[in-house]
């Protein structure tokens, strides 16, 4: 069967995801060593210690995320949390930076290593050249690839690769976007967070309401109608042309979030072991049935049963969803 | 004592048509920078188009007394491009990477350069970098000066010149998908190359007004011409070896001899005479000072 890494914020959700059927839980410590570096979210030492006997209780996997990259004169921050993530029990960690995974190693060798979604390796050389030079034994692909492309790639690497299926998404390469800092100051790869709540602001103007990010204006709803996030890539913009003619809309993306539901017999066919799931940030009960319903997906594929359609569409970002780019429609 | 900086020219960023980028590299051969990063940095869609030029460029660049480096696109995906990202080491000069996955194709211990494209945010990455081959760094941008002054530090025991971000619209982001062909309904194999229609990129405004990013293909720059005008002195005394001037059109050469006369000691003039060559400029600085990108600060005292 292919294996469900899912998101947990908190202990409780962790749980919750175990429970509703999933393989794996991915989680990360409460500082800025991890990419959802936000307030009241994550775990302690001792928490992920206690999470990481109760997953394996039940026969389920722990990974720990340290993805974002070590602040220069702080890396002591990162390299202690890959050493207390294996003393706590974790199954493996996800890295992105490449001081970090050469640390990791050659003083944790035992510890396994997965890259993480933030270090954008994009085609087989850059994937080959993190296993030959790392020792790393699973890739998670970045949200910017076409199904045809993820199985060019799983010809050429001996590695693992795991691919987002749900949740948020990404439309620039990961760890490669300072979007957010150049609007806030505080971006995924430094601080671990993209487009802050810290730096929002909605404000109300006549019969709109306008979203700002870092004084930014990212969109405009009318009152009382859905205000997505604003997320500064799904914004609202307008773009003059040297003759004077503006286009407006959602330039980069709309305000849609990823489901690659029915793509996953394909991304099985593809070669992918693993499927994760976007959302530490999400409650418990929102991680438990989005567990739940993949579970089910993976489990109909597994019986070669039809994927559950639209099931998980109520659940996802302002009501819209796309299939990214696996669908190719990027190229 | 600090060591004088010195000025390199990163790559081409926009889909220029070869006549301005013969012109671009002809100027470019006699004004005061040391050295000059060339190759298609963004899109391989468009190297066809001028690829032709570039011999000739180096030619004239090397003749005039500078070191000439050859860029790695910034996000390398079809086959096509990791072809010729192999095929960038035979031309016998040294390789800026901009797409990590070009150093597979670097065998252990050949010297390299990293472009600002690469995620260098710390010490150990450095270090790894420098065991590898890597002879100089061009910092990613969004670095707080910090950060620069530590990587500079660990540059000098590690023997890697380090450079940072001086001059132009900074990149933010690259993606799979094609913004220019996106805003004309097209998708990036159909694009038509309409990027060309914008020789310094395409302005991405907010609903109300205010300029914010620009478009470039595949890649998204800052709107400000992000400038380290007034960190030059902080830079020095950190022990940078050199700061990156990116290509726009208007008098680049005129920006590069402002820039020069600015680390040769006049660094009050500098901002003024930018003010006079490029006036529709925004300046910004606030990713030196740790502050959100697109901002300036208050003049320093």
């Amino acid at each position: 069967m292919m294996e469900l890494v899912c998101p947990a914020g908190t202990p409780t959700a962790l749980r919750a995801a175990v429970e509703a059927g999933a393989h794996t839980v991915y989680c990360g410590f409460a500082d800025e060593s991890n990419a959802r570096n936000f307030p009241g979210l994550n775990f302690s030492r001792a928490e992920l210690a206690e999470a990481a006997a109760f997953a394996h209780a039940r026969g389920a996997h722990v990974y720990v995320a340290i993805n974002t990259f070590p602040r220069a004169g702080a890396q002591q921050i990162w390299h202690r949390a890959i050493a207390d993530a294996e003393t706590c029990g974790a199954d493996a960690v996800i890295l992105a930076d490449l001081g970090l995974l050469a640390y990791a190693a050659e003083r944790h060798p035992k510890l396994r290593r997965h890259l993480s979604v933030q270090a954008a390796a994009a085609n087989p050389d850059a994937i080959n050249l993190y296993a030959s030079a790392f020792g790393v034994k699973r890739v998670v692909l970045p949200r910017v690839l076409s199904v045809q492309e993820i199985t060019a790639i799983n010809r050429e690497i001996d590695v693992e690769t795991e691919v987002f299926v749900f949740g948020g998404l990404c439309v620039m390469a990961e760890g490669r976007c300072s979007l957010s800092s150049y609007a806030t100051g505080l971006s995924p790869n430094m601080n671990g967070v993209c487009s802050p709540a810290s730096h929002v602001d909605y404000r109300d103007q006549g019969d709109t309401q306008e979203a700002r990010l870092g004084g930014f204006l990212i969109h405009k709803t009318p009152k009382g109608g859905v205000s997505p996030y604003p997320t500064l890539c799904k914004g609202h913009f307008v773009s003059p042309d040297h003759k004077g003619n503006a286009i407006d809309g959602h330039l980069f993306e709309d305000p849609v979030s990823l489901d690659a539901t029915e793509l996953i017999p394909q991304l099985q066919k593809a070669g992918v072991k693993a499927l994760k799931i976007e959302g530490r940030q999400r409650s418990r009960a929102y991680v438990a049935q989005v567990v739940r319903a993949f579970r089910a997906a993976v489990e109909a594929l597994e019986a070669d049963q039809p994927m559950p359609a639209g099931l998980l569409r109520q659940l996802t970002e302002g009501q819209a969803a796309t299939t990214g780019a696996y669908r190719k429609t990027w190229r | 004592m600090a060591v004088r900086m010195d000025l390199t020219v990163g790559p081409i960023a926009f889909f220029w048509d070869a006549e301005r980028v013969r012109e671009f590299y002809r100027g470019l051969a006699k004004a005061p920078v040391a050295r000059v990063v060339i190759g298609e940095w963004v899109c391989s869609k468009r190297l066809p188009f001028w690829r032709h030029e570039i011999p000739d460029a180096i030619a004239a660049l090397q003749q005039a007394g500078k070191e000439v480096a050859l860029s790695t696109l910034a996000l390398i995906t079809l086959v096509r491009e990791r072809k010729d990202t192999a095929e960038l080491l035979d031309m016998g000069l040294p390789v800026e990477v901009n797409d990590l996955s070009a150093l597979y194709h670097i065998p252990e211990g050949t010297p390299f350069q990293v472009g600002p494209m690469v995620n260098v945010y710390n010490e150990g990455t450095l270090q790894w970098l420098a065991q590898r081959g890597a002879t100089r760094i061009s910092l990613p941008p969004e670095l707080p000066l910090a950060s620069v002054a530590a990587l500079a530090e660990a540059g000098r025991k590690a023997g890697v010149a380090v450079e940072v971000w001086g001059h132009g619209r900074v990149p933010l982001a690259i993606s799979g998908r094609c913004y220019h062909a996106r805003l004309h309904g097209r998708s990036k194999d159909s694009c038509q190359f309409v990027c060309g229609d914008d020789p310094d990129g395409r302005d991405v405004d907010t609903l109300d007004g205010q300029k914010f990013l620009t478009v470039n293909g595949v890649q998204t720059l800052g709107r400000t011409v992000t400038t380290a005008a007034r960190q030059i002195g902080e830079l020095e005394a950190a022990g940078v070896a050199s700061l990156r001037l990116s290509p726009h059109i208007g008098d680049f050469a005129g920006v590069a001899r402002a820039w020069a006369q600015a680390l040769a000691g006049d660094r009050e003039a500098l901002l003024p005479a930018l003010d006079r060559l490029l006036p529709d400029a925004i300046f910004s600085d606030g990713f030196l000072a740790g502050r959100a990108g697109a901002s300036m600060g208050e003049a320093v005292a």
